[in-house]
């Protein structure tokens, strides 16, 4: 195998590591630590069926950002849409025979790529753009979606301009999947769409793509408005009681 | 005063965002709170040597006892989103005063102290050293927000800058740096029995020619009862119920209401105050010290029933909080064993709510045709209602999610004839905060108060100038004594603000019992 491969095949079983382990952490620590009150934003569901809705529009259809306004919603929206479209129709790299729906799904993929490039061209203006938006930005918030941009640019360049060897691409990442590593094609653009995307993985839990996992445990957002009915007691706020 | 001399910004009949005016607020500064203050409810006096490691520690214990925080913290992506729902940066263009600004004073901190992107390259990431400088832009910008939660409705991820607000406000308490106003308030609640330092005897005397006055006036005798063992009703209200205007006019109302449905009531000594100024400084022990008194003046009284006056934050802690911190509800902590819980709970009533919000008493009084009104009595009010923060975005009333809009509204319309509401996105969830909530209801914030509450001018100048409304109902005390002050700012009747039961008052027909 080359170097390329070799480097690669290092890369990414290092990325996937650092990902899930990095957000299995995060997620435990977000679980483990105690919501002492009641503090739903009101009006909030009464159940926990309604929670589960609430939650559903809110992390779906993006329901608060769509009260602040139209446009921010539209383009975040559309980035987000684009870029579950994009993954899931990248599924068809990781599975041998690839899934009826994910084949399905190939034609709008491609127009996903335009989708979730369109809505990021839009942030990223928004950010420059607006007074506000650029005074609360940091480096790193540019920085993301570039990355994202990029992510997105080398990959259509290698659907219209330079086609890659798509088979060979797939046997690598089947080779990693089932521990028998395979070699990488040599190609330029496969390279950067690939370095990129490991560093979003390597990111991921570091940064404020967090907000992926934390929006399940917002409290204002995931809580149920019984706090009439149920007593809700946090194992810290109860020890208060025996004294 | 001869008039006013700090001038409100002009309203518009479309509001727009404003430009930036960075360092426009920076000076404004409310009072710190001096040794005695501090010390009277277990602060350091002053700000101690050690405060920037005591912070940092402080700051870590919260993001272990707090899911909200340490979510909220990592999740922001800085979209912007709510940039521009706050009442204090629509109404003073400092950029700091947008709800993520005024979180990342602190997430800028919780970066470089504990992520590791802000370990690593601080400046890529907006992490930053707490500083003294940054210390004091805590003590500033933190004493500039009202806590309403209105920008929690707006973010995709549901952060409520509230909930940093008072993360930020406990952690300058335990440094020595606190505010005067909410400390010193505190304080009297534990001395006094009351956020306005109103002793029992002075209470007993207010109450007395309360009678006197309501019997002058409506040739009824209603009574207002004080520490009655064994009445039905244990009444929790704002303390400047007692004697400010136009509080004292709902307070006339709540007792008309109980005279004439023939439900026996009591105030308490002891629980003199529904405030709760513990939530404003982000402190779980004051928070429930300070509800505990409402437990023990219940337990003591023998009540059976527990309803809350108006007052907005003293209906979140009371809806949302007391089951929690006192067990006045129902339901034992997760069907474990809970005696401290079941020893109130047992006693109290379960047919009702408990506790229970005047509004919904009322209301399911009127349902019930157990009170009837004069409805003409309030046709020379042309009446909208201002939603307060704390009912709309952090309690319910009623059975069903949106319960505390319609029934101050139900109430409103049935008992009086003209009733208008302001503009959309302005009311109900996304109602606009009064500009002197979470313990900002004082004058050092004078300018602050003022600015904060052109949004809800312009809304309410819109329909006192299309419709003709002359009264802006509310249920909140803060809201009354802030409107009260700055209503004359922007040219109108400080007189045009009151209760929803000053509503009542007026119209309810009180017959001979
Ligand atoms: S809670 Fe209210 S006052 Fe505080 S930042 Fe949010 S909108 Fe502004
Ligand atoms: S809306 Fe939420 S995520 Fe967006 S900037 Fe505000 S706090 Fe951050």
């Amino acid at each position: 195998m080359s170097a390329a491969s070799l480097i690669f095949t290092g890369l990414f079983y290092f990325a996937a590591a650092v990902l899930l382990a990095g957000l299995a952490w995060k997620i435990a620590d977000y679980a483990k630590t105690p919501a002492p009150l009641l503090i739903p934003t009101t009006p909030a569901p009464t159940t926990t069926g309604g929670v589960v809705l609430r939650m559903a529009r809110e992390v779906l259809l993006f329901e608060s950002l769509f009260k602040s306004g139209l446009w921010l919603w539209a383009m975040g929206w559309l980035f987000h849409l684009g870029l579950a479209l994009v993954l899931l129709r990248h599924l068809r790299y990781f599975t041998e025979p690839v899934w009826a729906w994910v084949a399905l799904l190939q034609p709008f993929g491609i127009y996903a790529g335009f989708a979730m490039a369109a809505g990021l061209a839009g942030l990223l203006a928004r950010r420059i753009l607006l007074e506000r938006i650029r005074y609360i930005s940091t480096p790193s918030d540019h920085l993301m979606l570039l990355l994202l941009l990029a992510i997105a640019a080398s990959g259509m360049v290698m659907k219209f301009v330079f086609h890659t060897d798509i088979v060979g691409v797939k046997a690598f990442f089947l080779g990693l999947m089932l521990f028998d590593p395979q070699p990488l094609p040599v190609d330029g653009p496969l390279y950067v769409h690939l370095s990129l995307v490991a560093m979003l993985m390597l990111i991921f839990p570091f940064s404020k793509l967090l907000h992926a996992p934390g929006v399940f445990f917002s409290p204002t957002r995931n809580q149920v408005d019984n706090p009439r009915e149920a007593r809700h007691l946090s194992a810290w706020a109860a020890k208060m009681e025996g004294k | 005063m001869a008039g006013p001399e700090i001038k409100a910004p002009e309203m518009r009949a479309y509001p727009l965002i404003p430009r930036l005016a960075p360092g426009a607020m920076a000076a404004t500064k409310s009072y710190v709170a001096n040794e005695k203050v501090q010390e009277e409810i277990g602060f350091p006096g002053k700000l101690v040597d050690d405060w920037h490691d005591k912070a940092i520690g402080k700051m870590g214990e919260l993001l272990g006892k707090y899911r909200s925080l340490k979510v909220f913290m990592d999740s922001c992506v800085h979209c912007g989103a709510c940039s521009d729902k706050c009442h204090y940066f629509l109404g003073t263009g400092d950029p700091k005063n947008m709800p993520v600004a005024r979180q990342d004073l602190m997430r800028s901190v919780y970066r470089r102290h504990f992520t590791l992107a802000g370990k690593l390259v601080p400046k890529l990431v907006g992490a930053r050293e707490l500083t003294r400088d940054v210390l004091d832009e805590w003590y500033s910008y933190f004493n500039q927000c009202s806590e309403c939660r209105r920008c929690s409705v707006f973010c995709p991820y549901g952060i409520d800058t509230a909930e940093v607000t008072m993360a930020a406000r406990e952690i300058l308490d335990c440094v020595g740096y606190g505010q005067k106003y909410s400390n010193e308030i505190i304080g009297k609640v534990h001395k006094i029995g009351n956020n306005l330092g109103l002793p029992g005897p002075a209470l007993a005397n207010t109450l007395e020619g309360l009678e006197e006055d309501v019997l002058e006036d409506t040739g009824v005798a209603v009574r207002y009862p004080l520490d009655v063992k064994g009445a039905e009703v244990l009444l929790v209200t704002p303390s400047a119920d007692f004697f400010a205007e136009p509080h004292i006019e709902s307070l006339i109302g709540y007792g008309k209401v109980f005279h004439a449905a023939g439900i026996s009531w009591t105030l308490s000594t002891k629980a003199s105050e529904a405030g709760n100024f513990g939530m404003f400084i982000g402190n779980y022990e004051q928070l429930r010290k300070i509800a505990m008194r409402v437990r023990e003046a219940a337990l003591e009284l023998g009540v059976k029933r527990i309803v809350v006056g108006e007052c907005g934050h003293a209906w979140r802690v009371a809806y949302s909080f007391w089951n929690t911190l006192t067990g006045i509800g129902e339901g034992a902590a997760g069907g474990k064993p809970d005696p401290f819980a079941i020893q109130l709970q047992s006693q109290l009533d379960h047919r009702y709510r408990q506790p229970m919000h005047i509004c919904e008493l009322t209301w399911d009084l009127i349902g019930a045709g157990a009170i009837s009104f004069d409805k003409e009595a309030n046709d020379h009010r042309i009446i909208t209602f201002h939603d307060s923060c704390n009912v709309a975005r952090g309690s319910r009333m009623g059975d069903t999610a949106g319960g505390q809009f319609e029934i101050p509204r139900n109430i409103i319309r049935a008992v009086a004839n003209h009733y208008v509401e302001m503009a959309p996105g302005t009311t109900h969830e996304q109602t606009f905060c009064c500009g002197g909530g979470g313990g900002l209801l004082t004058d050092d914030l004078l300018d602050l108060r003022i600015k904060g509450a052109l949004p809800r001018m312009e809304a309410l100048n819109l329909v006192a100038g299309g419709q003709g409304v002359n009264f802006m109902a509310t249920i909140c005390a803060i809201c009354k004594a802030q409107f009260s002050k700055i209503l004359p700012y922007y040219g109108f009747k400080m007189g045009m603000v009151g209760g929803v039961h000053q509503l009542v008052s007026t119209s309810i027909k009180l017959g001979d019992k």
